[in-house]
């Protein structure tokens, strides 16, 4: 916790807060019919994505997930711009043509954001190879969910930044479901860590709904990344307050285990108490915070609903450099 | 193509070239010598595969590529399909340049995802603000007696992919041109090299500058009775079965897509108005096959033109069959010498 000054860790709680914020007015705006498109909420998992990228710096890159809206305001990316590419407007991160679960800001190190799950891993590969060749002392964060970890490419990216010592850190997102099925099912091996050692690279399991300890053991690995040690994976366990997608009737978990969560593992509020007992921030500023969180998420919807689509006749543009 | 400044155009029998130069090569030391060129020009350039790197590639295809550049630039990797196109996009964001290859092209579909999901989509899904500027080179096709998957010619598959362009070079000179092209390209490129033809298909080779242009096909043999339309190694069977109907009296022309995507429609279409009958040659199986949308262009843009439906000579619909299997399966010059016949006597 020394590692963040007060400065710091304030700017932290703001950025937790306005990832809970924004998925808890998209999940109101999506039942009322407003958001075009299937959406998946990151409401529960705010420390990980928060906690990681406050290690990056402007040579990274984050390679991001289709739970994709908490990571890309954690990175940084423009607020407006997230919401109208979710709301597939002309104003949006990918001129509303990537959507929910492919936000993309090149200008601020968030890329590939991708519902072809695991494929960050892979793509992570080529950054962190590029960021070694071309020097530029960054490093790729590939962010993937318990789910991808069978996809057969994870494997193939975790072995090639092994051999190939790249700069690179595999966070997975263990919400306990890949979509409906069980983690503890779909994962042979006694856990997603313990994978890291067959791949000869440091595997850590840390608490998601504990900022300090998911920032602590990101600054670990994005360290050993920069001094060209080699990748490394940490499993971060977090629950996911919303189903998979928007309309998920969630019949394979029992009903009160997002509202058990939302009581016990809470990171915000766990984030919260700890700074408050401990004496670095005060609840009063917090809760400006809040209020302040609060406007902003009002303004951004009500700007994300008004802006305008993308003209029809862009269909056709951008599938090659040039038009064929 | 307009995005290249370096392109100049061509005529549609010869490429343009810096100077009048010319060395005789084979298909692959035309491969190999633009490999070289172009990573000595461009230091962007990477190339990654299986043994393309201090082995010097299955083909030799990337021989002394690893001496000259070293092992940052060419660089050897597992045999992960997935993560070598995966890591492609990763590269090409980052700024450079990479030219992957795939060792067989049946040996894609490992990547399928990442080809078809990733490095074909990132231009658009991002509006253009992410782009995979990548040549993946992949030998393919039969003639060899390799076995299923080393063979097999997929090129129809890869077409249903908007945001790929594939490039099928059918001689020597265009394999420089074409893959020099490629390379610069900001498109992700699919280059796909005839195993049969990488030592039989031999010409002249200009040793400078080279380049040939995406989308114009070529006329690799004059007639007029009837066109064969043709890519890659069909273009050699077609130019063998143009001589054999010669013999027989009738004048067909060889017409050489060249690139697949983007397609010579104009040119195919001019062929089609001028000879009035058309043969589509593909090594592929038949159904679903790139010729079966050759054919559907000429019903848009010439059908006025024909005097007499258009022949499709393909692969059959079964998977690749191995050893001596392959002879019968294969598109040869007596069925299209013969598909040309009956094309020509329909009418």
């Amino acid at each position: 916790m020394a590692t963040q000054s007060r400065t710091e860790l304030l700017a932290a709680y703001r950025t937790m807060a306005t990832m809970r914020a924004f998925e808890e007015r998209m999940h109101i705006e999506f039942a009322g019919g407003g958001v075009p498109g299937f959406v998946h909420l990151y409401a529960g998992q705010e420390a990980s994505a928060a906690g990681v990228c406050a290690n990056l710096t402007d040579h990274d890159v984050l390679l991001n997930t289709h739970r994709a809206h908490g990571p890309a305001i954690a990175r940084g990316a423009d607020i407006f711009a997230v919401a109208k590419e979710i709301y597939c407007r002309g104003e949006g991160l990918c001129r509303g043509r990537g959507g929910s679960a492919h936000l993309h800001d090149t200008k601020n190190g968030l890329w590939a954001a991708n519902s072809g799950v695991g494929s960050g891993v892979a793509l992570g590969c080529g950054a962190a190879l590029a960021a070694r060749t071309r020097g530029t002392g960054g490093i790729a964060v590939a962010l993937v969910g318990d789910g991808a970890v069978n996809q057969g490419v994870v494997s193939e990216g975790l072995n090639l930044a092994s051999i190939w010592k790249l700069p690179l850190v595999v966070v997975v997102e263990n919400n306990g479901y890949g979509e409906a099925t069980a983690a503890g099912y779909a994962i042979a091996g006694g856990g997603i860590a313990r994978r890291a050692e067959a791949f000869d690279m440091p595997g850590v399991q840390v608490d998601g709904s504990d900022y300090f300890a998911v920032f602590e053991a990101a600054a670990a690995a994005a360290e050993r990344a920069r001094r060209g040690k080699g990748p490394s994976l940490i499993e971060v366990e977090v629950t996911r307050f919303f189903g998979h997608f928007e309309g998920d009737a969630q019949t394979y978990r029992s009903r009160d285990e997002a509202e058990r969560a939302r009581r016990e593992r809470d990171c915000l509020a766990n984030f919260r108490r700890t700074v408050v007992a401990e004496g670095i921030l005060d609840a009063g500023e917090l809760d400006l915070v809040d209020t302040d969180v609060a406007d902003l998420i009002d303004r951004v919807y009500a700007e994300a609903e008004a802006a305008p689509y993308p003209p029809d006749d862009e269909l056709m543009e951008f599938i090659y450099a040039d038009s064929l | 193509m307009s995005d290249s400044a370096g392109i100049t155009e061509s005529t549609d029998t010869a490429a343009s070239t810096e100077t009048a130069e010319s060395t005789e090569m084979n298909m692959l030391t035309a491969i190999n010598h633009t490999l070289h060129r172009e990573m000595a020009r461009d230091d962007r350039v990477i190339v990654l595969g299986e043994d393309v790197g201090a082995n010097g590639g299955v083909f030799r295809a990337t021989e002394g590529l690893y001496d000259e550049f070293g092992a940052t630039r060419v660089v050897d990797t597992p045999l992960a399909e997935g993560v070598i196109l995966g890591a492609s996009v990763g590269l090409a964001a980052s700024g450079l340049v990479p030219v992957p290859e795939i060792q067989f092209l049946g040996f894609v579909y490992q990547a399928f995802h990442q080809l078809a999901g990733q490095v074909a989509r990132m231009r658009y899904r991002t509006r253009g603000r992410f782009h995979a500027g990548i040549t993946i080179r992949a030998p393919f096709g039969g003639g060899i007696r390799t076995p299923e998957l080393h063979s097999d010619a997929l090129e129809g598959q890869l077409c249903n992919i908007p945001g790929l362009k594939v490039v099928m070079p059918a001689s020597a000179a265009d394999a420089k041109g074409l893959l020099a092209t490629a390379i610069r390209d900001p498109d992700p490129v699919l280059f796909l090299e005839p195993l049969r033809g990488y030592r039989l298909i031999k010409g002249q080779v200009p040793t400078g500058e080279h380049l040939v242009p995406f989308g114009r096909a070529a006329t690799v043999t004059e007639g007029d009775d009837v066109v064969l339309v043709a890519w890659s190694y069909m273009v050699e069977v077609c130019r063998r079965a143009a001589g054999k109907l010669s013999d027989l009296g009738i004048s067909a022309r060889v017409l050489d897509l060249r690139t697949l995507v983007p397609l010579d429609t104009e040119a195919i279409t001019s062929a089609v108005e001028e000879c009035g009958r058309a043969v589509v040659v593909q090594e592929a199986p038949r159904t679903g096959g790139f010729a079966s949308d050759v054919v559907a262009e000429i019903n848009d843009r010439a059908l006025w033109s024909l005097e007499a439906p258009v022949a499709r000579v393909s692969a059959y619909d079964n998977p690749y069959p191995v050893g001596l299997l392959e002879d019968d399966y294969l598109p040869d010059v007596d069925k299209v010498v013969e598909a040309a016949r009956r094309t020509v006597e329909a009418s």
